[in-house]
C-alpha cells in the first residue's frame, strides 16, 4: 500500500508537467480548432532557453523559468501569425499539415544549430534533496514542480475567469462570429491564447530539464503526444479537462512502469487514446453536441 | 457513337503509351543505362505512387482523415517477409498475404474508428498506426526493433509495373462507378448520403480496407527491394510523408496524387545531399505550399486530356503569333 | 391501413422536449401539410421519420411495418425520401451525379464487375445515366446536367433536391420547405409540379411549409405543431379559422 502511494506521489510531478503542456493544446484547440502539433516542440525550446539561462547567464531556476516562458510566449505568437493565421479560413487538414510542418521545422532547426548532443541541466541550479516523511520519499524537485504547476494553473484560472482577456478567450472559443460582433478582436485573443499556452509549455520544459536532467532537440515529441492524449482524455478544448487529464496520464504512466514493464510504458498512452476515443471521444468532461440537421 | 469510338481510341492510345514506357524502362535497366541510383529512385517513385493513390482513396475521395497509413504498409511488409523469407514460400504468395493481412487490419481498425468524426478519427488512426509499430517492435519472431534482414530482392521492374497498373486500374475503376459516387457522396454530405440510401459506414470501411490493402502491397514491394525492414521505418513520419503527397497533389485527385508522389520522391532524392538541412527545407516548402495553395496542385480535379490540350495549344499559339 | 402511421412520438434534447405525443397518419396518395411557428419541431419530426434521430418513445409504421429506429439508408430503401430545409446537395458533384447517387440503391452491377469493366458495367452505367437525365428533364435541369451543383441558382438547387429525392423511387415523399425563398410565380409553378409528380409517380406527399398560399392551396389535410405538440388537425378551412392556430402564429387577441 505504501508502495502504491509512493508511486502516486512519483506520478504527480510527471502529471503536473503533462497537465501544463496539455493546457496549451486544449486552449489552442478550443479557440481555433487546431491540433497544434508543434506544441511539444515549443516545450523543447523552453527547456533549451532555460538551460542556456542557467548555464550561460547563471540565473537561478525561477528566473530561468520566467525567461523561458517569456521567450516561448513570443515564439508561440510569432508561429501563429506566420503559419496558422493565413490558414484560419482554410481546411482543417491544411492547418494540421502546417502544424506538423512547423513541428518538424523547430526540431530540425534546433538539431542543426545545437546538434543532437544532449545538454545536461547542472545540478547546481537545483541541488537535489530528498525528504523522508512517514516512510515515503519525496524530493525538493517534486515539491517545486508540483507547487509551481499549481500556482501557474491558479493564475491561469484567474485569467480565464476574472479578466476581460479571459472572457474574450471563452467567447471566441464558443462562437467566433458572435464574439466579433461584440467587438472582440479575434486576432488579439488568439495571440494571447498562444502566448499563454506556449508559456506554460516552456515552464513544463524547464521542469523536465530539472527532473530528468538531459534535454535534446527531439525531446518534445513523445511528451507532447502524451500531453495531447491527456487533453483528449479530459476533453479537448476544456481547461479543467487538461488539468485532470494531465495528472491522470502522469500517474497512470508511473504506475505502469513501476508495476508493469517499462517497455509498454509508451504503448499505454496509445491504449488510453484508443479507449477514450471509442468509449467517450468527447473526453471525461466533454459534452455530446450533435450536428443540427 | 462518336463518343464511344473516341473513348476506345483514347484507351488504345493509353495502352500503347504504357506498353512503350514499360519496354523503354526495361531496356534501360537490362542494358545498364539506368544506373543503381536511378533504379532505386524509380522503385521509390512507384511505391510512393501506390501509397499516395491508396491513401487518396481514403482521405481524398471518402473524406476520412487517416493518419496511420504507414501502419498498413508495415503489416504488408512484415507479412510478406514472414511468408517469403522466414517460411520460404514464393514471393507472389507473400504479396497476396500482405494485401489480405493489411486489408484485415484495415477492417478491424476501420469498423470502430470510422464511427468517429473529423479530428477524432484522425488522432485515432494516428494512435493505431503507432500501436502497430510498437507491437511489431516487441515481437521477437520478426526481430523486434532490429527487424528482419536478408530479404531477397524480388521486386523487379515488371513486378513494380504490374503492381502499379493493378493499383491504378482497381482504384480508378472503383471511383468511376456507382460505388465511387457513393463514396464521394459520403465525403460531400454524410447525412444527405444516408438519406439517399447510402450506408455510409459500409462505404467508409470499404474505402479504408481497399486503401489499406494497397498500402500492404507497397509494403511488400518495399521489403523485397531494400533488403531490410525495421518497425521504426513505418512510423508516424512515414504516414506523414504519404499524407503530404496526397495533400500536395490535391485531395480527391488521383492524377494529382501521382504527380505529387513523383515530385516528392525526386525532391527527397535531391535533398539527400544536403542531409543536415533537408528536413528544414522540406518543412519550409510544406508550410509555404499550405499557406499559398492549400488545395494542392489539382484540387479535386483530374488532369485530363482537355487540360493537356489547353496547355499544348497555348504553347503553339504563342509560338505562331508574330 | 394508412400509408404512414405515427403513434405517440416523443423526442427530447437535453432537458428540452422537441416533440411530444405526436400522433399522425397519412393515407396512400394524400397530400398532407405540417405547419407551425419557427422552432415548433417540424423538421425534428422529419428527422425522426427518416431515421436521422431515434425517438425516445413512440412508433412509426410504414404500410404497417414498424420502421422506428431504422437507419436512414434502410428507410430510404423502404420507400421514404426527403428534401432538406437548408439545401444539402453534393456541392462539388455535377447536377447529373447528384441524381445518379440516388440511383445507387438500384445499382445493376457488382463492385467486382466495376473493377473488371465487364459489359454489365457499361450497360448499367448507361441505364443509370439515362434514368438520371429523365428525372432532370422533369424539373427542367437536364440542360445543366454537367454543371457543379453549387453553381446553380437557388431556385434550381431546390428543384434539384426534389429531383434527387424522387430518383430514389419513393412511395412517400417528404418535402421540407420546398418553396423557401421563391417568389409567388415560382411558388405557383412548384405547386403544379408537386401535384403533377404526385399523380405521375403515385406518391403520398408530406410537406412542411410557411407559405400559406401553397399550404392552403395544395394540402388536403393539415397538422399544426406548436412547441412540439399538435394543436390542430383538419382540412384547410378548419385550420384557417382555428383560434389556437391563429394565436400560435400571431399571439393572443388583445381585448
Amino acid at each position: 500500500m505504501l508502495e502504491f502511494i509512493q508511486q502516486l506521489i512519483n506520478g504527480l510531478s510527471l502529471g503536473a508537467i503533462y497537465a501544463l503542456i496539455a493546457l496549451g493544446y486544449t486552449m489552442v484547440y478550443g479557440i481555433i480548432m487546431l491540433i497544434n502539433f508543434a506544441h511539444g516542440d515549443i516545450m523543447m525550446v523552453g527547456a533549451y532557453v532555460g538551460f542556456f539561462s542557467i548555464s550561460i547567464l547563471g540565473s537561478n531556476i525561477i528566473v530561468a523559468m520566467i525567461f523561458a516562458m517569456a521567450t516561448c510566449a513570443i515564439l508561440g505568437v510569432v508561429i501563429e501569425k506566420v503559419a496558422y493565421k493565413p490558414l484560419r479560413n482554410s481546411t482543417r487538414i491544411a492547418a494540421l499539415i502546417t502544424a506538423i510542418g512547423v513541428s518538424l521545422f523547430l526540431e530540425y532547426v534546433v538539431l542543426y544549430f545545437l546538434t543532437a548532443q544532449q545538454r545536461v541541466y547542472p545540478d547546481s541550479a537545483f541541488p537535489l534533496h530528498k525528504y523522508h516523511i512517514a516512510g515515503l520519499v519525496i524530493s525538493n524537485k517534486d515539491i517545486f514542480i508540483i507547487v509551481s504547476a499549481i500556482i501557474l494553473m491558479i493564475i491561469l484560472q484567474y485569467i480565464i475567469k476574472r479578466t476581460k482577456t479571459g472572457k474574450a478567450m471563452r467567447a471566441v472559443s464558443l462562437d467566433r462570429d458572435a464574439a466579433v460582433l461584440m467587438g472582440i478582436s479575434v486576432d488579439k485573443t488568439v495571440s494571447v491564447t498562444f502566448a499563454i499556452g506556449s508559456a506554460l509549455a516552456a515552464a513544463a520544459g524547464v521542469m523536465i530539464g530539472l527532473y530528468y536532467n538531459t534535454i535534446n532537440p527531439l525531446m518534445g515529441i513523445i511528451p507532447g503526444l502524451k500531453a495531447f492524449i491527456a487533453a483528449v482524455l479530459g476533453g479537448i478544448g476544456l481547461v479543467p479537462g487538461a488539468m485532470v487529464g494531465g495528472f491522470v496520464m502522469g500517474v497512470l504512466e508511473t504506475l505502469v512502469s513501476g508495476y508493469g514493464s517499462s517497455m509498454y510504458r509508451d504503448a499505454v498512452a496509445y491504449g488510453v487514446l484508443i479507449l477514450i476515443l471509442l468509449i467517450k471521444p468527447t473526453g471525461l468532461f466533454g459534452k455530446n453536441t450533435g450536428e443540427k440537421v | 457513337m462518336e463518343d464511344k469510338k473516341s473513348k476506345r481510341g483514347k484507351f488504345l492510345l493509353e495502352v500503347i503509351v504504357l506498353a512503350a514506357l514499360f519496354i523503354l524502362v526495361q531496356y534501360l535497366i537490362t542494358t545498364g543505362l539506368l544506373n543503381r541510383y536511378y533504379q532505386i529512385n524509380l522503385t521509390l517513385v512507384v511505391i510512393n505512387i501506390i501509397l499516395a493513390v491508396s491513401l487518396n482513396l481514403i482521405n481524398g475521395f471518402t473524406g476520412q482523415l487517416s493518419l496511420g497509413h504507414a501502419g498498413f504498409m508495415a503489416i504488408g511488409a512484415f507479412g510478406s517477409v514472414i511468408i517469403s523469407t522466414l517460411l520460404g514460400y514464393p514471393f507472389i504468395l507473400g504479396i497476396i498475404v500482405a494485401m489480405l493481412a493489411a486489408a484485415m487490419a484495415g477492417f478491424i481498425i476501420g469498423v470502430p474508428t470510422l464511427r468517429l468524426k473529423g479530428d477524432y478519427l484522425a488522432i485515432a488512426t494516428l494512435g493505431f498506426g503507432e500501436i502497430i509499430r510498437v507491437v511489431l517492435q516487441n515481437i521477437d519472431y520478426i526481430g523486434g526493433p532490429a527487424g528482419i534482414s536478408g530479404i531477397s530482392k524480388m521486386t523487379t521492374w515488371p513486378v513494380l509495373f504490374i503492381s502499379l497498373m493493378v493499383t491504378m486500374v482497381v482504384i480508378v475503376n472503383m471511383i468511376n462507378s456507382s460505388y465511387g459516387r457513393a463514396i464521394i457522396a459520403v465525403r460531400e454530405d454524410e447525412i444527405a448520403a444516408e438519406i439517399m440510401g447510402v450506408n455510409t459506414t459500409k462505404y467508409k470501411v470499404l474505402a479504408f480496407v481497399v486503401g489499406a490493402a494497397f498500402a500492404g502491397l507497397a509494403g511488400a514491394l518495399y521489403a523485397h527491394y531494400f533488403y531490410i525492414i525495421k518497425p521504426e521505418t513505418f512510423g508516424f513520419l512515414k504516414s506523414f510523408d504519404i499524407l503530404v503527397m496526397v495533400v500536395l497533389g490535391g485531395l480527391g485527385s488521383t492524377t494529382g496524387a501521382v504527380i505529387a508522389a513523383i515530385f516528392i520522391t525526386v525532391l527527397n532524392a535531391f535533398l539527400q545531399e544536403y542531409a543536415a538541412v533537408r528536413m528544414i527545407i522540406y518543412a519550409t516548402i510544406l508550410i509555404i505550399v499550405m499557406i499559398y495553395r492549400p488545395q494542392g496542385l489539382l484540387g479535386n480535379k483530374e488532369l485530363s486530356y482537355k487540360i493537356l490540350k489547353k496547355i499544348w495549344s497555348g504553347k503553339n499559339a504563342s509560338s505562331t503569333n508574330k | 391501413m394508412p400509408h404512414l402511421q405515427i403513434n405517440n412520438l416523443c423526442k427530447a434534447f437535453g432537458g428540452l422536449s422537441a416533440v411530444l405525443n405526436f400522433d399522425f397518419y397519412i393515407n396512400k396518395g394524400e397530400l398532407v401539410g405540417l405547419i407551425g411557428p419557427n422552432g415548433a419541431g417540424k423538421t425534428t419530426v422529419f428527422n425522426l421519420i427518416t431515421g436521422v434521430y431515434k425517438p425516445d418513445q413512440g412508433n412509426i409504421y410504414l404500410n404497417g411495418e414498424d420502421i422506428t429506429g431504422m437507419p436512414p439508408y434502410d428507410i430510404c430503401k423502404k420507400g421514404i425520401a426527403r428534401t432538406f430545409q437548408n439545401i444539402r446537395l453534393f456541392n462539388d458533384l455535377s447536377v447529373l451525379d447528384n441524381v445518379k447517387i440516388s440511383l445507387h440503391i438500384y445499382v445493376p452491377y457488382s463492385l467486382a464487375t466495376a473493377f473488371l469493366r465487364l459489359p454489365v458495367f457499361f450497360k448499367g452505367e448507361d441505364e443509370i445515366t439515362q434514368q438520371a437525365i429523365k428525372f432532370l428533364e422533369i424539373f427542367g435541369l437536364d440542360k445543366k446536367k454537367d454543371e457543379k451543383a453549387s453553381n446553380l441558382p437557388y431556385g434550381e438547387q431546390r428543384r434539384l433536391e426534389i429531383a434527387r429525392a424522387l430518383a430514389t423511387r419513393p412511395s412517400l415523399l417528404i418535402l421540407d420547405e420546398p418553396a423557401a425563398g421563391m417568389n409567388p410565380n415560382e411558388t405557383k409553378e412548384l405547386m403544379e409540379l408537386i401535384n403533377w409528380i404526385r399523380s405521375e409517380f403515385d406518391l403520398s406527399i408530406l410537406l412542411i411549409e410557411h407559405d400559406m398560399s401553397l399550404v392552403m392551396g395544395v394540402c388536403e389535410r393539415i397538422y399544426v405543431l406548436d412547441y412540439g405538440q399538435i394543436i390542430a388537425e383538419g382540412i384547410p378551412e378548419e385550420i384557417r379559422n382555428n383560434k389556437q392556430v391563429i394565436e400560435a402564429y400571431l399571439g393572443e387577441e388583445v381585448d
